[in-house]
């Protein structure tokens, strides 16, 4: 890539039609059409306006508790050997995750628009407990649809959600997960167009949810190039982030993608291993195709059904990913890594038992990548890795993993 | 003049409506979708639309989502679809085909070989819910290279200045979706669908179809009085799923599904023009 191209070439993404390269756009029935107009409208003139921006700034501060600190993990590091590892804290936020960055900056946006319902779709949860936060401060009414397999997977989010006044709908089609909540949510949008705010919670969907979460996530790497710099005098040589819908990823990738010297790496969940079939890693082992309003990398068969997923994490289990990402790839400015579950549990324990932080699984997924990558480096480098999310909601699955019962 | 815009002229010629039903490929049996199209012409129905099952029908409520679930399980393809047509065209050439579904399968198939192994099968027009007039130019280019027609769909939410790009892109004829929904809802309100026929027809000559809530010969009576032509989808779908759940024997369900087309057809016909 050459330097010239590197300069403009991020800032132009999305284009009016929403499209990265060939991917993106807005592939949904007519009648979300108008809405999705409406709400790129209202972003462009919010995004702005200085007022609007002032409001979020405040909130991303006072309520979610940014900036997230920049921890150097000086055990783990040297456990693990090379490069110094430093992890971008996003589960100190209030909720436990990257998710809440969006949510806050969406049901503004929805604040601005006069609605007065939200819907969300949620995997682990973490979105769905976002937003029903962000609605019970708003007065908002909150409908979350979360896969029943899910639903199972990620109870104690649930439970939390229904304190927080959300409704819990269970999908209970097509594979019981996150693309199924997806589905169920659209189909809710399209009939309560009127009065709902659709909530996206990954850089998925139709224009202009991708620019627009990737706008709101953009904090986290933003904060984290002010904060390397000032702790280490130059920038990181690499960055690692989870992506299931990419959104953490994004997040921290987009204020460093001109920065020609930082490598970076998206972790998508390997599963049982992408031989094995059963995993959920669209760029690692998918092809293009049209899903849930975007063109994008999916998991698909030869006759273009979405395939099942599986991953040991529910954030990551969905067959698409952020249209960005699928050109990010394409250019070659993001190498995409799968890493398998064990791999996942065995640096969710590390950290634990190292740093005394309890990683989300998704963000396991990102340190175990991190591992291996920091191996092949020297301790002059450094690598700043998104803890997208604390682990607590995981506990469970944990256990029944090491065949424990409470 | 494509033989969906002809079935339509003739109607009109005779001063009658277009019934449109829905089934989904392979659903409840492979072997059924066939002898199904042609009980469902036998009985009234002027253009036949099939359904081609998708892993995520986000468009559809639970009749439809379910029965694209039970094609799927018996292994029905976009390409069973293409065979079915063929299969159909053994024996009825004149009733216009119509593939109505999701991008991912066609985009997956790729425009240009579903365009020419479509057209050699024998259907007539393809409507893709999720492909708006903005994403269209490729796949569009392709079926008017062989001579087939795009339906698009118009929302009650659709402005004016959409409706007239809609129509600029749209040959067959324009499907009016009646109500803010899912497929299968049952919210129908013929004046407000009347209002915005009008407000269509401002754009276009072309033929004017209202799928989503007629359910029955009285609601095809209602909206047939200002419409060129109804679809007829979840209802369709329901009355062949509860035959099949009854137990009957394939006769029985195709005279099950006839019997409602017919009811439908007698409804749209008394319909004074
Ligand atoms: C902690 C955490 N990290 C990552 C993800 C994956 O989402 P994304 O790829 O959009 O960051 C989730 C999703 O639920 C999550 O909860």
């Amino acid at each position: 890539m050459t330097t010239e191209m590197t300069s403009r070439i991020f800032a132009s993404v999305p284009d009016a039609e929403g499209r990265f390269g060939v991917y993106g756009g807005k592939f949904v029935a007519e009648t979300l059409m108008s809405a999705l107009s409406e709400l790129e409208a209202l972003y462009r003139q919010m995004s702005a306006d200085a007022d609007f921006q002032r409001e979020l700034d405040e909130d991303l501060a006072h309520y979610v508790g940014r900036p997230s600190p920049l921890y150097e993990a000086r055990r783990w590091s040297d456990r693990v050997g090379g490069a110094r590892i430093y992890l971008k804290r996003e589960d100190l936020n209030h909720t436990g995750a990257h998710k809440v960055n969006n949510t806050v900056g969406q049901a503004l946006l929805a604040k601005h628009m006069g609605k007065r319902r939200v819907i969300a779709e949620t995997g682990a949860g973490q979105h769905g407990v976002a937003t029903a936060t962000i609605a019970a401060r708003l007065g908002l009414e909150c409908h979350v649809f979360m896969g029943e397999e899910d639903v199972r997977r990620q109870a104690l989010n649930v439970y939390r959600m229904k304190l927080l006044g959300a409704t819990v709908i269970p999908v209970t089609s097509g594979s019981r997960t996150l693309k199924d909540a997806m589905n169920e949510a659209m189909r809710d949008w399209v009939t309560n167009v009127d009065d709902t705010f659709y909530i996206i919670g990954t850089v998925a969907g139709p224009h202009p949810y991708p620019m627009l979460v990737r706008d709101f996530q953009s904090v986290i790497g933003r904060e984290a190039r002010v904060q390397i710099l000032e702790r280490t005098g130059r920038l990181p040589d690499a960055l690692v982030a989870c992506v299931g819908g990419g959104s953490n990823a994004i997040g921290l990738f987009h204020p460093f993608l001109e920065d020609e010297s930082v490598a970076i790496y998206g972790v998508e969940a390997g599963g049982h291993g992408i031989d094995s079939g059963q995993h959920a890693a669209p760029l690692s082992a998918g092809t293009p195709g049209v899903l849930h309003g975007n063109r994008t990398y999916l998991m698909q068969d030869e006759d273009g059904q979405i395939l099942h997923t599986h991953s040991v994490s529910a954030g990551l289990d969905y067959p698409g990913v952020g249209p960005e990402h699928s050109w990010l790839k394409d250019i070659g400015r993001v190498n995409y890594v799968a890493i398998n579950d064990d791999e996942a549990l065995h640096a969710f324990h590390a950290l634990t038992r190292t740093e005394g932080i309890m990683p989300a699984l998704e963000s396991a997924h990102a340190l175990a990548y991190a591992e291996k990558l920091a191996a092949t480096m020297t301790p002059e480098q450094t690598i700043v890795v998104n803890l997208s999310g604390r682990g607590d909601k995981d506990i469970h699955t944990v256990a029944d993993i090491d065949g424990i019962e409470f | 003049m494509s033989k969906i815009a002809g079935r339509f002229q003739q109607l009109a010629a005779q001063g009658r409506k277009a019934l449109i039903p829905y089934i989904v490929v392979g659903d409840p049996e492979m072997a059924l979708t066939v002898p199904l199209m042609h009980a469902l012409v036998e009985a009234g129905a002027d253009v036949i639309e099939l359904g081609v099952p998708f892993s995520d029908p986000m468009s559809e409520g639970p009749v439809i989502q379910q029965a694209h679930e039970r094609a799927l399980a018996n292994g029905a393809r976009l390409r069973d679809a293409l065979d079915m047509v063929e299969t159909f065209r053994q024996r009825d050439t004149d009733t216009p085909v119509l593939l109505m579904g999701y991008a991912n399968p066609v985009e997956h198939m790729g425009y240009a070989a579903f365009a020419d192994r479509a057209a050699a099968a024998g259907v007539d027009g393809l409507l893709t819910v999720d492909i708006p007039p903005e994403e269209v130019a490729g796949v569009n280019a392709e079926l008017h290279r062989v001579g087939m027609d795009n339906i698009f769909l118009v929302a009650p939410t659709t402005p004016d200045a959409r409706i007239k790009a809609i129509v600029g892109q749209a040959s067959g004829f324009i499907y009016y979706v009646a109500l803010k929904g899912v497929t299968g809802a049952g919210n129908l309100d013929a004046a407000d669908v009347a209002r915005h026929l009008d407000l269509i027809r401002a754009h276009t000559a072309l033929p004017l179809a209202v799928g989503f809530g007629i359910k029955d010969a009285a609601s095809a009576r209602l909206v047939g009085a200002s419409a060129d032509g109804v679809v007829v989808g979840s209802a369709l779908v329901d009355c062949v799923a509860r035959a099949a759940a009854g137990g009957g024997d394939r006769a029985a369900l195709l005279r099950a599904a006839s019997s409602l087309v017919a009811e439908i057809r007698a409804g749209l016909d008394s319909i004074a023009s």
